[in-house]
């Protein structure tokens, strides 16, 4: 009998503060679909037949820039996804695999990155992107969050990879299998769960910035979603409609990815890869 | 790369070298180029100043430190937004950590059913980006929609009711709340990680002991993932000093009112960019950058010398 009562109590508290959790964005995609007068005369309903209105998502994709700024986000993530898996993946597998001098430097090398953030640097990296003529480029955006991911990367990596057993890698040597045979086709295809979670990883964050597009590629149509949303909102503040829609565009498919990936992630969040 | 000791057999020096570069300087390249060089470089500009008449760097030494903290141009805005900082941690410490350990302990206690609905939706807000969950709230708060009203009308609470946001007293907790409510499931999952890292035996002999769940998670479970809470404060600290994008999406850059609610990020922003109020200053901005660098690095040290070798003695 007690053990029912906190089981009970227990799952209350989950239960409001889910909700709690939920509310804010559940209202806003709701009221995304609604007229004007339904936004404000009945903020809590869902949207009925009679309230129903696309106004907003009309305004919305009626901006062409919004569709350019869906298309910069998705080169930016996954070109930084790419390149962090990659070059990650390969400076790994040659730190934890060969051994020469400097092997352990270089490794903390790396690691600073870990815990020192990139952002500070900021003002000389906005020197560099101007002098190498990147400003307002995708490619600036993808060196910097590849630069900014890769000791994660490199970190969760090497751990994957000296679990892989000595015996295979000494019998594809035997066989006659050049060392970059054995990286391409054998170490990488072993490494694939791992390098699906720093993917995930990799991409929340990267899309999520606002940082790095304002100060990178704020004009010439190359900003990316996040940014994109934010000057919108800024210019459409007064214009519910158009600022819930947009809120929802953004909202909308961040959440379709997180269901689909939530245990990746969880996975990687949990398999001690933020030490 | 180094002259190599251990080569693969039979493979010649050139070879084993030629082999390590290809692996390892794509990534040593675009890491020490758009990483560690701007770290330094940004130091080092710190330490010149900028004329813009002349368009020349002269040396200062440690001349824009001194301005920063002692002219009062300077010194009134940074130790502003240093205190607004230290009030954004003590928040996120104090209410986000603490309502993420009772989380995670409610989340690993045994039998309980739908375990992984509560936690995926509850660490959904931490997944979107603060640019609209700042937009989200402000939209909440704002008595133009009236939610906020409407919620305390219906407790009886509508007197409560202010426009916390745009009041100087009340913008900085306002705002650091809103960031505890979305990055709560950063503590929840790694505590909950460690939870259930502990084998059930000693739970198992703590309750043949006598102990009840509550009294089993404070003198059993507690001590033995202090490592892990040590951790989430370091990322807390690091993460609340390098914080901006939620006060520059829900106040801009002059951080209002009156910048009660202007952190390091802000104030670093504001210099280096320049705004309404004043002219972009690069050798400033560097200072603070590096002001941030050095408060984070002191952090981390106590972190990793302090707390971490004091909590070895817990673990496992």
């Amino acid at each position: 009998m007690r053990r029912n009562i906190s089981a009970i109590a227990v799952h209350g508290i989950l239960g409001l503060y889910t909700l709690l959790a939920l509310f804010p964005i559940l209202l806003v995609i709701f009221n995304s679909f609604k007229t004007k007068n339904a936004i404000f005369g009945a903020p809590l309903t869902l949207p009925t037949p009679s309230t129903f209105s696309l106004v907003g998502y009309n305004r919305v994709f009626g901006d062409s820039a919004v569709g350019s700024y869906y298309v910069n986000s998705i080169a930016v993530t996954a070109g930084t996804i790419f390149f962090t898996l990659l070059f990650g993946a390969m400076a790994a597998w040659a730190l934890t695999e060969y051994r020469f001098r400097w092997n352990t430097l270089l490794a903390l090398f790396f690691s600073i990155g870990i815990m020192v953030p990139i952002r500070l640097g900021s003002v000389a990296i906005i020197q560099l992107v101007v002098s190498l003529n990147l400003i307002n480029t995708r490619t600036a955006l993808i060196l910097v969050y590849t630069a900014q991911n890769l000791p994660l990367s490199i970190f969760i990596l090497s751990e994957f990879i000296a679990q892989i057993p000595k015996d295979l890698r000494e019998a594809a040597r035997c066989d006659g299998l050049s060392e970059y045979n054995i990286f391409f086709h054998i170490v990488l295809p072993l490494i694939r769960p791992a390098m699906a979670t720093v993917a995930v990883f990799t991409m929340i964050p990267v899309w999520n910035d606002l940082w790095f597009p304002l100060l990178l590629a704020p004009t010439g149509g190359k900003q990316t979603i996040t940014l994109g949303i934010q000057q919108f909102l800024g210019q459409y503040i007064t214009d519910w409609n158009a600022v819930l829609a947009a809120l929802s565009t953004a909202i909308i498919p961040v959440l379709l990815l997180y269901v689909v990936f939530s245990r990746q992630l969880i996975r990687g969040l949990t398999s001690g890869a933020v030490k | 790369m180094s002259s190599p000791h251990s080569a693969i057999v039979g493979m010649g020096r050139a070879t084993y070298l030629r082999l390590l570069v290809f692996f390892l300087a794509p990534a040593a390249i675009v890491y020490t180029v758009f990483s560690i060089y701007p770290l330094l470089a940004t130091i080092f500009n710190s330490l010149y100043l900028y004329h813009s008449e002349t368009k020349s760097y002269d040396y200062v030494g440690l001349g824009n430190f001194t301005t920063l903290l002692t002219d009062t141009t300077w010194s009134v805005p940074f130790w502003n937004a240093f205190r607004n900082n230290l009030v954004f941690f003590a928040i996120h410490m104090s209410v986000q950590n603490p309502i993420g350990l009772a989380l995670a302990a409610m989340l690993s206690l045994p039998r309980l059913r739908l375990r992984a609905t509560y936690r995926t939706l509850i660490f959904m807000p931490t997944m979107l980006s603060v640019v609209i969950i700042g937009f989200v709230w402000q939209l909440i708060l704002s008595p133009l929609w009236g939610i906020a009203k409407l919620f305390l009308q219906t407790f009886g609470l509508g007197f409560l009711f202010a426009p916390w946001l745009g009041q100087e007293g009340s913008a900085l907790i306002t705002i650091s709340l809103i960031s505890v409510w979305q990055f709560v499931g950063i503590p929840m999952i790694l505590i909950y990680t460690a939870l259930l890292a502990i084998p059930e035996e000693l739970i198992d002999a703590a309750t043949v002991d006598g102990l009840n769940q509550f009294q089993a998670f404070v003198w059993v479970k507690l001590p033995l993932i202090l490592p892990t809470i040590g951790l989430v404060s370091i990322l807390t600290f690091v993460n609340n000093f390098n914080a901006f994008d939620l006060i520059y999406a829900m106040k801009g850059a002059l951080a209002g009112p009156n910048f009660s609610a202007d952190i390091m990020g802000t104030l670093f922003y504001r210099t280096f960019f320049g705004n309404q109020l004043q002219l972009g200053n690069a050798s400033m901005g560097s200072t603070i950058a590096t002001m941030m660098f050095i408060i984070i690095l002191i952090g981390v040290m106590t972190y990793l010398f302090v707390i971490q070798r004091r909590m070895q003695r817990y673990s496992f």
